[in-house]
């Protein structure tokens, strides 16, 4: 186990120098540049100082260099989008919202998904199943961008229940509507791989014999098939994670939020080789946690798995 | 028995979520902040930094002029009005080339350190300064030297035009008679800062310290900064210091950088706006009808044309570019697209008594004749070109554009998407063949307009110079009188229009929402209300 475990975080180190050199690589191969790409044109004597202000001026090996160094020692440096500011200062503001955002959302498709495809594999091939999977494909099918104005139109703006637009961290009722949002399509997945993971524990043997001896449905269900029924969920879970926490960008643009999403974006608009590179980082480290974490819960989940290891 | 208290659990959890939810709402944010005298301002953007001498942009103007303030004022109802600001008074020579200000005496920063004419001649210093490279000094190139010492010819900042007399005497020496002075002391370029604060965080040739970051920034203006979360809000509160602080309406502004202009529409009708920074054409008609109280559409300093690559093939005639000209239908895009907006007949909009020669024309005969002399009869032959546009809105603009040249001139362009960055940079490489485009004028004199033309200027992008119409320019910049100096500027413009590197299309109208409880807000030009004179009346 132990091995297994040292084995995983040098793979992690080694996919995140990978992930670096080519993020950093590609950044250079973005057209203009930080400096060139503003609505009003810097005249080029002034370009050329703030591009040596920030080490442009160097030759691609060098500025390799530094920031690869300036990484390691935790400081990835300023922001060349939002001048002067730090990308530590940037990242700790975003990434919070973005986190709790992502764990609000998550909470929510599971609340939803599991118990939907849990439902639907119990009265398989009723009208409870075919609305449940139709109320899934549409979670999948309709995107975000179309459902985020949508209920924000109707809980905002029309009954004035939620906020439409923004993001309190102290005020719960500002999260649930992006947050719903965000976690319907996640849902939508999580109820189908539900579904289809106790179908097929629930036409195992022993659910039979369980059957046979009289074991009421909810016992059944809850006790005796769920372990076993969500392990495709749960593979699915930890990826999912971390797509939500880094996929927020249409959510943010919708509900107006401070997330890292929108600094992300922004920062590849104009060539911000800084905050890509932290964010890059900092999603590429989720990622791979996130896949540890899960992995380790399949291992606790399925007996068989930890027998093979 | 489980599963019922399991219920019965979850019903209660649902039950208390949906009246905390519902209770969470029962004034909205718009209520409480006209409670608390705080605006509510929709800023499109995150701005890129609040120290006014490392920007350029609208978005960031907008935050600066609450927190500082220039020597002149802005007139909350009158353009071309000049209340004291920094200054209490200024007189300039004969010939318009020196201008003396005196400061306020009660002028105090926002720690409490009294406004000298030295922090003004500080402020200058910097954003000149060859190390500090300011990307918006060229603002401050009609002070005598002040080119030479941006660009390294000297060294000496003594020989730039400008001295403190005294504590409060400021003495402004210029390279040309500028009558229009005053009213370019408005923009930020031109506004102070405390020098004391800088050098207490870094050198003055430092871009960067933590000086224009909360609590450090200190201004001159109405209001001081509290609080800047990125991509969230920037807060200001009511400046005690501020020489007019009794007549300042507000306790504070907080401006949300909401750049999707539907989740901007949507957060003002739902109640957490005062104001929005812009309302989508496609929106306008909807709000009319359901919400009139709220729309206001007023004329704005700036035009919308399209830009030509003078250095390409066939659009380096100047009679292909008059054909694409002639055979914009302007009146057709601005009743069906670009809602509000007018028609341009010129690239200037009329700005004071300064109104150009009527050019522009829809005359698509004319426009074939003219591509026919210039060797491309009924089209044939011409090159497919790509029309780079950025943001959403411009699409629709740019297929009817499309869809005119087709129908008129049987040419055929295609429509190229591009981020913003790409886009900004693909024009300043002249990386492109045509591209949507606009300008807002800086202050309001027709030079905002006409300057950009000229060879080597950085927001030209055409590719086009000539030599006559800087001739033009380089005499009117002599001329004090402000008839003969327009005069001037209306043959420069004529001969501009001739040439059509740039198609003007139309003239901006600014759509926006307003509460109607915020008063002293009236119609400005430039847009440039003064927070100051804000006051909330719910």
């Amino acid at each position: 186990m132990l091995k297994t475990l040292i084995g995983r975080f040098f793979q992690g180190i080694l996919v995140l120098f990978v992930l670096f050199t080519v993020t950093f690589f590609l950044i250079k191969e973005l057209p203009g540049g930080p400096f060139k790409s503003g609505e009003k044109a810097i005249p080029e004597h002034i370009r050329l100082k703030i591009e040596a202000y920030y080490g442009l001026d160097k030759p691609v090996q060098v500025q390799y260099y530094r920031a690869l160094t300036n990484l390691l020692k935790g400081d990835p440096g300023l922001s060349l989008r939002l001048e002067g500011r730090e990308v530590t200062e940037i990242i700790s503001q975003a990434f919070p919202v973005s986190l709790q955002l992502g764990l609000v959302a998550m909470l929510i498709a599971i609340s939803i998904g599991i118990p939907l495809g849990v439902i639907a594999a119990w009265k398989k091939n009723t009208l409870i199943d075919y609305s449940a999977m139709a109320l899934a494909m549409i979670g999948i099918c309709v995107p975000a961008f179309v459902i985020g104005p949508l209920l924000a139109d109707q809980f905002g703006r029309r009954s004035n229940l939620l906020p439409a637009v923004g993001w309190d961290p102290t005020h719960p009722s500002s999260w649930f509507l992006p947050a719903l949002t965000l976690g319907l399509a996640t849902a939508a997945y999580l109820s189908r791989l539900t579904r289809a993971g106790m179908l097929e524990i629930l036409s195992q043997d022993y659910i039979r014999t369980a059957k046979a001896k009289g074991v009421g449905s909810f016992r059944m269900l809850v006790r005796h098939s769920l372990r076993g029924g969500i392990i495709p969920a749960v593979a699915f879970i930890g990826p999912a994670f971390a797509g939500i926490i880094s996929g927020s960008v249409v959510i943010e643009s919708v509900f107006a939020m401070p997330g890292l999403g929108t600094h992300f974006i922004k920062s590849i608009e104009v060539g911000d080789s800084p905050v890509i590179l932290g964010s890059v980082m900092l999603y590429g480290s989720l990622i791979i946690i996130a896949n540890f974490l899960t992995d380790l819960l399949g291992l606790w989940l399925n007996p068989r798995l930890r027998a093979s290891r | 028995m489980v599963r019922r208290v399991m219920l019965r659990r979850l019903w209660t959890i649902s039950a208390i979520s949906c009246l905390f939810l519902a209770s969470c709402q029962k004034e909205t944010q718009v209520e409480r902040a006209n409670r608390e005298g705080i605006l509510l301002v929709g800023n499109s953007a995150e701005p890129k930094a609040l120290d006014h001498q490392l920007v350029t942009g609208v978005i960031e103007s907008k935050i600066i002029t609450s927190m500082f303030e220039g020597l002149v004022a802005d007139d909350p109802l009158h353009d071309d009005g000049a209340p004291p600001g920094a200054a209490t008074s200024w007189e300039p020579n004969e010939d318009m080339t020196e201008w003396v200000f005196h400061l306020q005496p009660e002028g105090k920063w926002s720690d409490g350190a009294p406004v000298t004419a030295h922090d003004f001649v500080f402020a200058y210093n910097r954003l000149l300064h060859p190390d500090f490279a300011g990307p918006y000094a060229e603002m401050l190139y009609f002070i005598q030297n002040a080119q030479a010492f941006n660009t390294g010819e000297i060294t000496d900042f003594s020989q730039v035009g400008v001295k403190a007399e005294d504590d409060f005497t400021l003495r402004v020496k210029l390279r040309e008679p500028v009558p229009y002075l005053p009213s370019l002391t408005r923009h930020y370029t031109w506004f102070p800062v405390p020098r004391h604060v800088v050098l207490q965080h870094g050198k003055i040739t430092d871009r960067f310290t933590k000086w224009s970051t909360p609590p450090n920034l200190v201004g001159n203006g109405a209001f001081k900064l509290t609080e800047w979360r990125f991509h969230d809000f920037i807060e200001v509160r009511r400046n005690p210091h501020y020489w007019n602080a009794a007549n300042v309406g507000l306790n504070g502004i907080r401006f949300f950088p909401i750049e999707n202009p539907y989740t901007e529409t949507r957060a003002f009708l739902s109640g957490q706006l005062h104001t929005t920074y812009q309302l989508p054409s496609d929106l306008i008609r909807t709000v009319k009808e359901n919400s009139p109280e709220f729309l206001r559409q007023e004329p704005y300093v700036g035009t919308t044309f399209v830009r030509i690559n003078t250095t390409r093939p066939a659009l380096s005639d100047p009679r292909v570019r008059q054909a694409l000209s002639l055979t914009l239908d302007r009146e057709q895009l601005c009743k069906h697209i670009m809602e509000g907006f007018f028609p341009a007949n010129s690239l200037t909009p009329k700005m004071g008594t300064y109104e150009p020669e009527p050019k522009l024309e829809f005359n698509p005969e004319k426009a074939r004749a003219l591509l026919a002399e210039a060797g491309f009869p009924n089209g044939d032959g011409f090159p497919v070109f790509s029309m780079l546009i950025s943001k959403p809105a411009a699409r629709a603009g740019a297929e009817a554009i499309q869809a005119m040249w087709l129908k008129h001139l049987n040419i055929r362009i295609n429509i190229q998407n591009m981020d913003w960055g790409s886009y900004n940079s693909a024009q300043q490489s002249l990386d492109f063949d045509i591209s949507s485009a606009g300008w807002i004028g800086d202050y309001l004199d027709p030079t905002t307009f006409l300057m950009m033309w000229t060879k080597g200027n950085g927001n030209n992008n055409t590719g086009w110079s000539d030599p006559r119409y800087e001739a033009l320019l380089a005499e009117a910049a002599l001329k004090s009188d402000p008839a003969e100096r327009y005069a001037i500027f209306r043959q420069a413009e004529a001969l501009l229009m001739d040439a059509q590197p740039i198609l003007p299309v139309a003239y901006y109208t600014r759509n926006y929402l307003l509460r109607p409880e915020v008063k002293g807000w009236h119609p400005l030009l430039l847009d440039n209300h003064p927070w100051a004179a804000i006051r909330l009346e719910p």
